[in-house]
């Protein structure tokens, strides 16, 4: 891309908003802080209308065309009905699948051609490539807000909270969807991911040397195998408190919401206890911004953190 | 971390014979282990085709068995005996009986993708290894797994209704598949959440299991989508030789 830094910001500046079914379900505190993070830094979200859900894993694994065109769907409402070119999802998942849309319709014919031959029958316009750019709720922060920009707004900060940084499997991987990642300069890396770290370093964390940054908790099977995914989050919750962390940043509602409940489930069903508290960089954002704790939902969050915030004097 | 690879001796077909002198040399114990030799004639010369015809399995004839898939994998750090490259492989050969050796823990994998990621020849095995496991369900030769269960109820939802609610899937789940929902980590978990739950947030998600969340004018796309699941299911039937309406 030719874009300047500067083109960017222009663009991420007012996006359209794809929360998905998480957010308006149980993940909640993150759509809270997200959306108040974005009001006080004077950022514009607007709801992609009418949407539907992108498909996650689950109808892939039953007919991998029809989750690409469900995610195709909610483009093609960005572009047409929200008359808009950037879509932005805070959820790995749906962030996730709507970067695969955009590259099986680009790259797989059979793909494509279902795209075409539902929408048609639905009555709405096939999405086509290329026509909306799809973000992450950490890009939309990063470029469209700046870090410089966001450091002049830091009240209070995170007073060197240890943080360990977790993007797990869907914002990296596989390689292929995100052919803008991995180019070196400021783009994302596709190993070691650092937009999180860059944004909680400039709200006053101190990121700790966390190895399990794009570990996978085994959020796929939370349910049908839960205990293989208590064994991945456990390693993990152990790898961040051996790091020295003292909570844990998420980006994802699923990856959250898995270390929260395998975390309890760890405790009830192997004894193996852990400290460390889990919480969306979102919340954090707004903490070290002096948003309170409330705005943002902390107290929402199943992982109990308000004691810990408050006896850093952070919340 | 090294390649695990798992062994085609089986343990049954070592022989070592305690006692036993060959030409005044004395060779008991493990100096005489031999194996006995086993002929494999039940090739199913079909398998890649079958498997290739399952989706997210089209691109299993590219692999050059290089490991890779196997050596970045999540589950197998977790358990050796799940080995994505030796079931590519015992399919890519046709030694059905071998691969359905481990039919029951195939569907474990957790779609993380690593393998994906590190894959040299883009055979996409995280797709490989649903195809394996869906084929393995339409061969009768397990019952859906667990995810499976899972996957259809998810799905029944988003194609009805466009959107879901995740707390209608999670109790439908637990009922399918005969969990309780006393179980005391599940329990501990509602309890903290509804503790830090302001009111209007409950409201808000008692309104959502009353009035379902749904995508509007959703239902022509509903029809289409359902459909073409039905075509899609009839074709892979077809691949396999079954009959397209079980
Ligand atoms: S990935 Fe998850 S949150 Fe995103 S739309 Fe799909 S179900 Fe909803
Ligand atoms: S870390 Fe877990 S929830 Fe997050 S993307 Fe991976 S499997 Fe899904
Ligand atoms: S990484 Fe790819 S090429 Fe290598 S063994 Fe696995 S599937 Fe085959
Ligand atoms: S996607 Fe499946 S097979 Fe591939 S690395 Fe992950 S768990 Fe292993």
């Amino acid at each position: 891309m030719t874009d300047t830094i500067d083109d960017r910001k222009q663009r991420y500046k007012k996006v359209a908003y794809y929360p998905g079914c998480a957010l308006e379900g149980s993940a909640q505190p993150y759509d809270i802080s997200t959306r108040a993070v974005g009001k006080h830094l004077g950022l514009q979200l607007e709801d992609v209308k009418d949407w539907n859900c992108c498909g996650a894993m689950e109808v892939k694994n039953v007919d991998p065309e029809i989750q690409t065109y469900l995610s195709s769907r909610v483009m093609s409402q960005a572009k047409n009905k929200n008359g808009t070119d950037v879509v932005m999802a805070p959820c790995n998942g749906c962030y996730h699948n709507l970067k695969k849309a955009e590259y099986d319709i680009a790259n797989k014919p059979k793909s494509k051609e279902t795209v075409e031959k539902i929408s048609a029958k639905a009555g709405h316009e096939a999405y086509h490539e290329g026509e909306v750019e799809t973000i992450h709720a950490l890009d939309w922060i990063k470029w469209g807000y700046g870090e410089e920009e966001l450091r002049a707004k830091i009240k209070g900060g995170l007073k060197g909270l240890k943080v360990a940084n977790y993007y797990g499997c869907m914002y990296t991987r596989p390689r292929h969807i995100f052919p803008e990642k991995g180019l070196g300069g400021d783009s994302e890396s596709l190993t070691k991911p650092h937009y999180m770290d860059d944004l909680l370093a400039v709200a006053g964390a101190e990121n700790v040397d966390f190895p399990l940054k794009t570990a996978c908790c085994g959020g796929a099977h939370s349910l049908s195998d839960s205990d293989m995914s208590t064994k991945l989050v456990l390693n993990i919750l152990e790898a961040a408190e051996a790091a020295g962390a003292e909570v844990i940043a998420t980006e994802c509602p699923t990856c959250h919401s898995g270390l929260e409940m395998h975390q309890i489930r760890a405790l009830k069903r192997l004894s193996k206890d852990t400290n460390v508290k889990v919480v969306y960089f979102t919340q954090l954002l707004g903490l070290a911004m002096g948003m309170s704790p409330r705005k943002l939902g902390i107290h929402a969050n199943v992982s109990k953190s308000i004691p810990l915030l408050k006896e850093r004097g952070i919340a | 971390m090294p390649i695990h690879e798992k062994s085609l001796i089986r343990p049954e077909n070592l022989s070592t014979h305690e006692h036993l002198v060959i030409d005044g040399v004395d060779v008991s114990g493990d100096w005489s282990t031999f194996i006995r030799s086993r002929v494999v004639t039940d090739y199913n010369e079909d398998l890649q085709d079958e498997i290739a015809a399952m989706p997210g399995g089209e691109y299993i004839h590219r692999c050059w068995q290089c490991g890779s898939c196997t050596n970045s994998c999540t589950v197998n750090a977790e358990n050796p005996d799940f080995n994505p490259r030796y079931w590519i492989y015992l399919i890519r050969m046709g030694m059905e009986s071998e691969l359905v050796r481990d039919k029951d823990i195939i569907w474990q994998c957790v779609s993380c993708n690593k393998c994906t990621s590190a894959c040299p020849r883009d055979v996409v095995p995280e797709g490989v290894m649903k195809a394996t496991a869906h084929w393995l369900e339409l061969k009768g030769y397990t019952e859906p797994s667990n995810s499976t269960v899972f996957d259809e109820i998810f799905t029944e939802q988003v194609v009805e209704r466009g959107k879901i609610e995740d707390g209608e899937v999670l109790m439908e789940f637990l009922q399918k598949t005969g969990q309780p929902l006393t179980q005391d980590w599940l329990v501990q978990m509602v309890k903290q959440m509804v503790a830090g739950f302001s009111i209007p947030t409950l409201l808000k998600m008692g309104w959502n299991t009353v009035f379902k969340p749904r995508t509007s004018d959703w239902s022509k796309a509903r029809d289409a989508i359902r459909e073409h699941i039905e075509e899609e299911e009839a074709a892979r039937h077809r691949a396999l030789g079954l009959d397209p309406a079980e």
